[in-house]
């Protein structure tokens, strides 16, 4: 461990030197999550309710994900960087040193001005737990705590999941940023406006409700309209186990046909 | 053994465009059935031309890349399968790459090393302080590497391979680019890190002079199957390349035939100017003439490894059966 | 500069071609990016949806089907008046390429603006009706009712790319002061997508933001010309809309003219 933090000390120190924009680039990051609240703020001001959430509740909901979501971007987020190492033939430096791999990435890669995110998602879900009504309850907090880390590691393995496949596709980046931005997008909304069908699938295929919607629903005393058995808005947790798990396995592909395949 | 290759393999499939949707599959096999052996303390040069397979045999050698068949072993290690650990065993250097830290001094580099192959403080210090020592890291040790010469980055690279005190050293054309004083302090530095911590060397270049300061052995391959193995005096008399002597004469003399050490080539101008081949020593053959005509001036040329390589290819396509 | 003019109508043809084959080379990410353009613009049309039934058939005026129009022409106009950034000229001043461009016989900005069009044209072919196709298959648009709207779109949409390669050319253009551009980029960006309609229309804004809006030029990017493809803004309205746009695009290409000028003088004063 103490590595990884030695390697982190090394990035943020080397980005020291380019301190000039940093600031302009925190703030951008600190905007970009109030860019999307404007979202949020804008329909439910038309409208009272959506999905039977109003705009506290809805704002919930969105303060859970971007949490989650701005937690897997600051930490695993440089993911997107893979075909860039793979072009510039560092991957295979990557592959020399006696360490994994993906903790390198993490490491080496990190940005910092992505707190800036984070930051705004935490003042967003202060706010709006303040405005919501939640009977709260000892499993009511653990869930409170546990949302935003089962968040990161749903967020974390799609970031994961989209770099594994730059191994396969070096142009994949953007198809692979539609995957993490567009689940990260979506998950700060309540998921029955997706639909049947894209409901479903952002539910059990790519977990992105277990980030915002299911969880809110939970803390609120909700009942999920479209029907999810009531048990599910609480299992965020082993929702982020099963992500983290193909997310491994599908790194562990990547890599071995990288190294199959020749850089 | 520290190295074993048996039958070492790797093929690609390379699809081209042949038309607006076609694509054609074709294999090339970079490296076809290479076999042998390093064993430890020996430096051994990997010698080929561009293309020969070398930087694939190198990849497969580190756990980069997978054989596609064959059996290599580093170390005792499977390298794609044990790479974390053969990691900690090896020490690599891409003379085109980089494994320092872009944008942090030299010495902060040193120290991420030492934090990643978990040194003790002590250990890395002392290794530390003698490759400054030996390579005259210490004027440029707080320098950021992008601001670093080639030659002065290449002697940092060289430290950075070596801290953990690697049983094997992998050096992938390590002298490129450099200038004659950086390649000089550079292969006296690992002559004297053999003789010292007795590390085994494998190294490719395509400088003939790395070859012959540094290794024992060399191993030439060409088209992905070697050609040659054997010690280095056998390299240029298997190929059937010299050295040569070109003497300017103060006045135009008979062909210097029968001079101790040499071979007569031709002579021009007269007998003005005169190629000898050598056979031994550059210095006894240049006694040897100037005790019979008096020089003006005198050049030796070095064959170079890409003509000693193409020699001993088209011996090896001679003698190989016919049909393979 | 002192030989700076407008570049002669062949001169400015060929390089409008060249903008456009220069990006027609990037296919892969072309592709790439209107698989991701109507992803995104899937999951915002069913939130609006779910809103308008929500609110019993039409929200801030817009009902399913200018929605659905909203939405699609929103989402294609993303490449073509770049709203997600770009900082290429930025570098080329950083690098100090720039030079080779200030010293060519036409005026530079008349350049870069002929590749913008160029780059514009390209980006419309798969960008703007990919999406647009795959949205009107999908879920519909509403089709004009009125004839004069198609070609009051294309003028629009035009004037809109105009106004966009003069915004970002003076965001790249503070390269000359300040070195690394991509804090102000990416603060622009943030600006613009909310502040051009792109997120949701201006019209769903409460009143204070929609005046902040309106005062900056960025509707000009997406919301004037969206509203003239659904008809929200029609006959001597949608007249005046345009020229809203081209007094934008007209005043914004004279502060770049005028900014590039004073940048110039820096880097010749201080040499680069």
């Amino acid at each position: 461990m103490t590595v990884y933090a030695a390697l982190l000390r090394a990035a943020l120190a080397g980005q020291a030197g380019y301190r000039a924009s940093f600031a302009l680039e925190l703030l951008g990051s600190v905007l970009v999550i109030g860019l999307d609240f404007v979202e949020v703020y804008a329909v439910l001001t038309q409208v009272p309710e959506l999905e039977g959430l109003g705009l506290a509740e809805v704002a919930l909901v969105f303060a859970l994900a971007s949490t989650g979501f701005s937690l897997a971007d600051l930490v695993i987020g440089q993911t997107d960087r893979v075909t860039d190492h793979v072009r510039r033939g560092t991957f295979d430096v990557l592959l020399l040193r006696p360490l994994s791999t993906l903790g390198q990435l993490a490491a080496a890669d990190v940005q910092l001005r992505r707190l800036g995110r984070l930051g705004t998602a935490l003042a967003v879900l202060v706010i709006a737990l303040s405005q919501v009504e939640v009977d709260w309850t000892p499993a009511r907090v653990g869930l409170l705590v546990l949302t935003p880390l089962s968040g990161a590691v749903i967020f974390g393995s799609l970031f994961v999941a989209a770099g594994a496949v730059s191994f396969w596709l070096l142009d994949g980046r953007e198809v692979g940023n539609a995957l993490t931005y567009g689940s990260g997008y979506l998950a700060q909304w309540p998921t029955g406006v997706l639909g049947p069908v894209l409901g479903r699938f952002f539910t059990f295929v790519v977990p992105a409700a277990f980030t915002g919607y299911l969880p809110a629903l939970a803390l609120l005393g909700r009942d999920d309209p479209t029907g999810l058995p009531g048990w599910l808005p609480w299992a965020s947790p082993l929702a982020a186990l099963a992500a983290a798990a193909a997310a491994a396995l599908l790194w562990r592909t990547g890599i071995r046909h990288y190294v199959g395949a020749g850089g | 053994m520290i190295v074993e290759l048996d039958g070492l393999s790797r093929h690609f499939v390379v699809r081209r465009p042949t038309g607006r949707f076609r694509r054609e599959k074709r294999v090339v096999r970079a490296v076809d059935g290479i076999s042998f052996t390093v064993a430890a303390g020996e430096c051994v040069g990997y010698i080929g031309a561009n293309g020969a397979g070398k930087s694939t045999t190198i990849k497969m050698l580190t756990g980069i890349l997978v054989p596609t068949s064959g059996r290599v072993r580093v170390t005792g290690l499977e390298p794609v399968r044990q790479r974390r650990e053969l990691a900690r065993r090896i020490g690599v250097v891409f003379g085109q790459r980089s494994q320092l830290w872009w944008d942090l001094p030299l010495a902060e580099s040193f120290r991420l090393l030492a934090a990643i192959h978990r040194l003790e403080p002590a250990v890395a210090r002392a290794r530390l302080d003698r490759c400054v020592d030996l390579l005259d890291l210490a004027a440029f040790l707080d320098t950021p590497v992008r601001q670093l010469s080639l030659g002065q980055r290449m002697r940092g690279e060289v430290t950075a391979a070596l801290l953990h005190a690697p049983r094997l050293l992998l050096l992938d054309e390590p002298t490129v680019g450099l200038d004659i004083v950086s390649k000089e302090a550079l292969r006296a530095f690992l002559t004297e890190e053999r003789r010292v911590a007795g590390t085994t060397i494998l190294l490719t270049t395509h400088d003939l002079s790395d070859i012959e300061r540094l290794s024992d052995r060399v191993v030439v391959v060409d088209s992905g199957r070697v050609v040659h193995t054997g010690g280095l005096a056998g390299l240029a008399a298997a190929a059937g390349v010299d050295r040569v002597l070109v003497v300017d004469l103060a006045e135009p003399a008979p062909p210097l035939e029968g001079v101790p050490g040499t071979r007569f080539l031709s002579a021009e101008a007269g007998g003005l100017r005169q190629h000898l081949a050598l056979t031994g020593s550059a210095a006894a053959a240049v006694a040897a003439v100037s005790a019979r005509v008096e020089l003006r001036d005198l050049t030796i040329a070095e064959p170079d490894i890409e003509s000693v390589v193409r020699r001993l290819y088209h011996r090896a396509a001679a003698t190989r059966p016919a049909g393979s | 500069m002192s030989a700076a003019v407008l570049p002669s109508p062949r001169a400015a043809a060929a390089l409008v071609r060249a903008g456009f084959r220069r990006y027609a080379s990037y296919r892969a990410a072309t592709l790439a990016g209107a698989v991701t353009n109507t992803f995104f613009g899937v999951v915002k049309l069913s939130i609006l949806f779910a809103a308008a039934d929500a609110a019993g058939g039409a929200v801030a005026g817009y009902d399913r089907a200018a929605l659905s129009t909203y939405t699609w022409v929103a989402q294609g106009m993303i490449a073509v008046v770049v709203l997600f950034g770009g900082a290429e000229l930025a570098e080329r001043v950083r690098t100090g390429d720039v030079v080779i461009d200030l010293g060519r016989p036409v005026h530079p900005v008349a350049v870069w603006l002929a590749e913008d069009l160029g780059r514009a044209g390209q980006a419309c072919l798969v960008r703007f009706f990919g999406p647009l196709a795959f949205g009107g298959l999908v879920f519909g648009l509403s089709v004009p009712r009125q004839p004069a709207t198609v070609p009051l779109f294309v003028v629009s949409a035009v004037l809109a790319v105009v106004v966009s390669f003069s915004c970002r050319l003076l965001v790249n253009l503070v390269a000359f002061w300040l070195l690394d551009v991509r804090g102000v980029l990416s603060v622009y960006m943030v600006a613009s997508n909310v502040l051009s309609g792109l997120i949701v229309p201006i019209a769903f804004f409460p009143g204070w933001l929609q005046g902040l809006a309106r005062a900056t030029p960025f509707p000009a990017l997406v919301q004037v010309p969206v509203d003239i493809a659904v008809e929200r803004v029609t006959g001597t309205d949608a007249l005046l809309a345009l020229a809203g746009q081209a007094a934008w695009a007209v005043g914004l290409l004279a502060a770049a003219v005028w900014t590039l000028h004073r940048g110039t003088r820096r880097l010749v004063v201080q040499g680069g």
